[in-house]
């Protein structure tokens, strides 16, 4: 009971900093922007371990966070393994060879009128659908290792990636694209210098749409069959143990393996579209 | 007209692809087929063709291309064979049978709705917080965002196990998955939405000398809601695939993710196929009313 007590004047304290720091005289400064999330997330935390102590919560149903980090210590090497599996080849994989391809076949979809309306609405429909669901098939065809997942990762980041770029390709208006013109300058040229930077903030965007969903479908399509490694693997294989500690543990390298995935797309575009309004905020 | 016409083609062009891919997958199995039935194919042991490429397959033995839009059980069923499953388990099967589309696809449609409404309740209320308080907007609106780039659908089978092992089962746990799914898109798009009038507008309403609930009813609520249609659409699709991804871990009896499951088990790829486009058409539909719901609203606002 004292532990709940604790964790109710835990919650009061940590609101209460929040409040005077949110309402107080730094609040447009960028350390009180960082911190007030930060001791919001830590509020949280010593709440769900005060709880899950007080309430005498069963392991079961919801581990404290100091168990899983604990158990994410212990298991370095096991989660590490999963880590290369899932995300590096998986994931990582497909994503490359998805978005690459997309980004090829939206540049020889634009250069036809006919094929852009064509297949704009047909992208845009698909990108709309279940496309995890592809994942059995998948597996079925290309066998239980990396390979298949990486095939649901291209299957599901193609169609996002490709819509927005070839929407990104047909930003430049019509008088800069007649400039180039009386520049006398070549596709190629013209393609490089003005139609490629100026679609790169919607480039970007399918990039940094595609990281979450190669995450889901990598980690999604390893619960179709998988060898006896990856994150899917773990997760569903310490469900039907109860060892739910290894679970979060792995949620846990989830959640830092996509933001950082995330994070690095978004920190190269902020170098790359320096230019772009949305950047110089 | 001329778009139309595009589409068609595009769409012809995909399903030519998909006759011809046929071909190639499903080649060793037909003439594996044709063996046993006491044909002549080249080369003639399964152990030989194995190893051979499936272009020279095809090559040498000309005369099985056509059986291989009719398999069994092919490796690529052809598009025809799909829609056929389609056809038989929608119109053709009784509802109440388990072997009915329409019957899977109503386990998971409901699962999704509940899910959805969930979801975007609590999103909706989450925003109006955010936008209403500094405090929550600088402590949770990070959070939020960060989750986005999370592969929630990781939690799902530990959501499903947890909830089974306090007694809660049935539709409830496929909800939350889907609610939790729909739950940050739209209070994203929410608080965009009603942060949208500009300062201008919250401006005249001061003059007006409307209280903050006047302004949330008569202007805030009002400008948000083309960013609240834009955000439910992508919901509802989240919605689904959370509800498919919720019946995988389990082993449910019942729902396009149970009949995935089950066809994955069982090497019926026809069945997987047809539940795929099954729940495709659905997340098409579910899509297409709420555009057809935003354009009618949209159009009495006079937007």
């Amino acid at each position: 009971m004292m532990l709940v007590i604790c964790a109710v004047i835990v919650w009061a304290a940590g609101w209460w900093m929040n409040v005077r720091l949110a309402n107080g005289r730094y609040a447009n400064q960028r350390w009180v922007q960082l911190l007030v999330p930060a001791i919001f997330g830590a509020t949280l935390l010593l709440i769900w371990e005060l709880l899950v102590r007080g309430l005498q919560v069963p392991l079961v149903i919801l581990p404290a966070p100091s168990l899983i980090a604990a158990r994410f210590g212990e298991s370095l090497d096991l989660l590490w393994a999963d880590f290369v599996q899932t995300i590096l080849k998986g994931a990582l994989g497909g994503y490359l060879i998805g978005c690459g391809a997309a980004f090829v076949m939206a540049i020889l979809v634009d250069r036809s009128d006919f094929l852009r309306r064509g297949l704009l609405p047909v992208g845009n429909f698909v990108a709309a659908l279940p496309i995890v669901g592809t994942a059995p098939i998948l597996v079925m065809w290309f066998g239980f290792d990396w390979q298949s997942k990486a095939a649901v990762v291209v299957v599901m980041v193609f169609f996002p990636m490709l819509v927005n770029t070839v929407a990104g390709l047909r930003e430049t208006s019509v008088l800069q694209r007649d400039l180039m013109q009386t520049y006398a300058a070549s596709y190629g040229q013209s393609f490089l210098k003005l139609r490629l930077p100026a679609a790169l903030p919607f480039i970007f965007n399918g990039l940094k749409i595609s990281t979450t969903l190669a995450l889901i479908g990598a980690i999604v399509a390893e619960f179709f069959g998988s060898p006896t490694v990856g994150m899917g693997f773990r997760i569903s294989t310490s469900v039907g143990q109860l060892a739910l500690d290894m679970v979060w543990a792995e949620i846990v390298v989830a959640a830092l393996a996509g933001s950082l995935f995330y994070g690095l797309v978004a920190l190269i575009e902020k170098r790359s579209t320096f230019w772009h309004p949305s950047q110089r905020g | 007209m001329k778009s139309l016409l595009a589409v068609l083609t595009v769409l012809s062009v995909i399903i030519g692809l998909w006759y011809a891919a046929c071909v190639p997958m499903n080649i060793k199995g037909v003439l594996d087929q044709a063996e046993r039935g006491g044909e002549v194919v080249e080369p003639a042991t399964p152990k030989a063709r194995r190893d051979a490429s499936a272009i020279g397959l095809i090559v040498k033995n000309t005369f099985v291309i056509s059986r291989s839009w009719s398999v069994e059980r092919p490796r690529l069923p052809a598009p025809h064979q799909v829609l056929d499953e389609l056809w038989g388990t929608t119109v053709e099967k009784k509802i109440t049978s388990k072997r009915s589309l329409i019957y899977h696809g109503q386990v998971t449609l409901s699962a999704t709705l509940l899910g959805f409404a969930i979801g975007t309740g609590l999103g909706i209320l989450l925003a109006v917080g955010i936008v209403h308080s500094k405090v929550m907007d600088m402590s949770v609106m990070p959070w939020a965002i960060v989750s986005q780039t999370i592969p929630i659908i990781a939690l799902a089978p530990m959501i499903i196990v947890v909830l089974y092992s306090i007694g809660v089962q049935g539709i409830l746990p496929k909800a939350i998955i889907a609610a939790y799914l729909s739950f940050f898109p739209v209070v994203v798009g929410m608080v965009k939405g009603l942060r949208s009038p500009d300062g201008m507008q919250l401006d005249l309403l001061r003059t007006y000398h409307a209280s903050t609930n006047q302004g949330f009813w008569k202007l805030r609520l009002p400008s948000s809601l083309p960013y609240l249609f834009a955000s439910l659409k992508i919901a509802i699709a989240a919605s689904l695939v959370g509800a498919i991804v919720g019946e995988l871990p389990t082993g449910a009896v019942a729902g396009f993710g149970a009949r995935l499951l089950a066809g994955s088990y069982y090497g019926q790829t026809v069945q997987i196929w047809s539940a795929l486009f099954a729940a495709a058409i659905l997340a098409a539909l579910l899509v297409f009313i709420l555009g057809l719901l935003e354009r009618l609203i949209l159009k009495r606002m006079g937007v």
